[in-house]
């Protein structure tokens, strides 16, 4: 089963948790990066419909939207499953992917992103998406239960990217009184080896994340 | 042990809608309860306590959120028969795409100012879909599959966009329309879609605009 491709960036963590299912599934890849200032015909070629990546090319059939990558490798190559056997554990597990990836990654990037007023509240809703997670994780190692699976691919941004964002967008989110079980979750999750062989350096990732907020910083005070 | 299924719903809800058809196609008996937005049922609530929102589907006492994730669920468990995702993983991966890709759009919630906008965006999805149906009666090929349970239910919607747009959309997409008659021939759809003039009279009638502006329908 040869031919899989990922177009992909180092810094985004969408492209990031399907190189780690593409790893934990022993999948062999070529890895191309994309310059999404400048995108190459290869992206628009494999995902005309939204121009972004990641976009996982398998036998040169294009499949696009992380969480759709996701299941495609889980389907596709079926050792060390990645998503639970019961429908409603599945259930569950999708649920909660399709909420931190439109409440809590949103929240946190929107905390970064804000000055003066709007911040205080934006933390304040990125709290409390946060808090979900928190409780989901109260009393196992992780989200798949004792191996890492679907959910902690998904989540698998906040223990590298979420502490740059905190760092760069000048606020603090994950304090340990508040979030004891997510951090210790996230350090067993960031420090697995297959896991940790993926992240972008610490330098380059706040470089990318501070080069972007002041691009949407400039767009947003160009608004009249 | 007798499967115990009910489904917390509202009618104008083609979010809803789309779980009913797929009960239907399975042929599985369930309680259907109407939803007052203005008033949550502690049911609701309790069901659903992240986002409060229907539709929840609730299979021997546990609850399902989210429609698409509700359709994945309804078509693991009821696997006997008419499959709504295909068995190849390109086909089901090409399936979620389209799903994902119509509601990305957020088109039902239209302000009286963005609704020429969102029309626009809605035939603008629409002229995809139709690029991916092709000449296949459905985008499940033969029978219904997964993306056409996930968009037949905006055909209780065309009025109102018809209406935000300005124009028709038989006129303008006539082998989406032709697919729509061919959806709406399954009695699964028939008997599950919401009248196009309930949903007008909802919607431009101006009910809608009194619920809050979160609400997934």
């Amino acid at each position: 089963m040869g031919g899989v491709k990922l177009v992909a960036t180092t810094q985004s963590f969408f492209c990031t948790r399907v190189q780690w299912a593409l790893k934990l599934k022993g999948v062999e890849y070529e890895f191309i990066e994309e310059d999404l200032r400048n995108k190459s015909p290869i992206l628009l070629k494999y995902n005309p419909v939204y121009k972004k990546v990641p976009v996982l090319v398998h036998h040169d059939t294009p499949i696009a939207e992380s969480l759709v990558i996701l299941e495609y490798i889980d389907e596709t190559w079926k050792e060390n499953p990645l998503l639970p056997q019961d429908p409603c554990d599945r259930a569950a597990a999708r649920f909660w992917a399709k909420f931190a990836d439109e409440k809590v990654v949103f929240g946190v990037w929107t905390a970064c992103t804000m000055e003066g007023e709007g911040k205080e509240k934006a933390i304040e809703a990125a709290l409390e998406s946060l808090a979900h997670l928190e409780k989901q994780i109260e009393g196992k190692k992780f989200f798949g239960g004792e191996q890492i699976g679907y959910l902690d691919l998904v989540l698998g941004w906040i223990p590298h990217w979420l502490n740059t964002m905190e760092e760069v967008g000048g606020m603090k989110l994950l304090e340990a009184e508040k979030f004891p079980c997510l951090i210790e979750w996230g350090q067993n999750f960031i420090h697995t080896p297959l896991i940790k062989e993926c992240i972008p350096p610490r330098e380059k990732l706040i470089e990318y994340l501070t080069a972007s907020l002041s691009y949407l910083r400039s767009l947003a005070a160009k608004k009249p | 042990m007798a499967d115990e299924v009910v489904l917390l719903g509202f009618l104008p809800s083609p979010f809803a809608a789309r779980l009913k058809i797929a009960l239907a196609e399975k042929g599985v008996e369930y309680e259907y309860k109407e939803e007052d937005l203005r008033s949550k049922s502690p049911l609701l609530v309790q069901m659903n306590p992240v986002h409060k929102k229907v539709p929840v589907l609730i299979h021997n006492g546990k609850p399902i959120c989210e429609s698409l994730i509700a359709l994945q669920y309804i078509d693991e468990v009821w696997n006997d028969k008419a499959p709504l995702l295909p068995s190849d993983p390109g086909l089901r991966a090409q399936a979620r795409f389209w799903a994902d890709f119509i509601d990305k759009k957020e088109m039902i919630w239209a302000a009286k100012e963005e609704e020429h906008e969102v029309a626009k965006e809605f035939f603008d999805c629409i002229g995809v879909l139709e690029g991916q149906l092709g000449d296949k009666a459905f985008f499940g090929g033969e029978t219904l599959g997964f993306v056409d349970v996930a968009v037949i239910p905006f055909y209780s919607w065309l009025s109102v966009f018809e209406k935000y747009g300005n124009c028709s959309v038989e006129a303008k997409h006539p082998k989406f329309t032709a697919w729509t008659k061919r959806c709406m021939e399954k009695e699964s759809v028939s008997k599950s879609l919401p009248d196009q003039r309930r949903v007008y009279d909802f919607k431009v009638g101006g009910i809608l605009t009194k619920l809050p502006i979160d609400q997934d329908l």
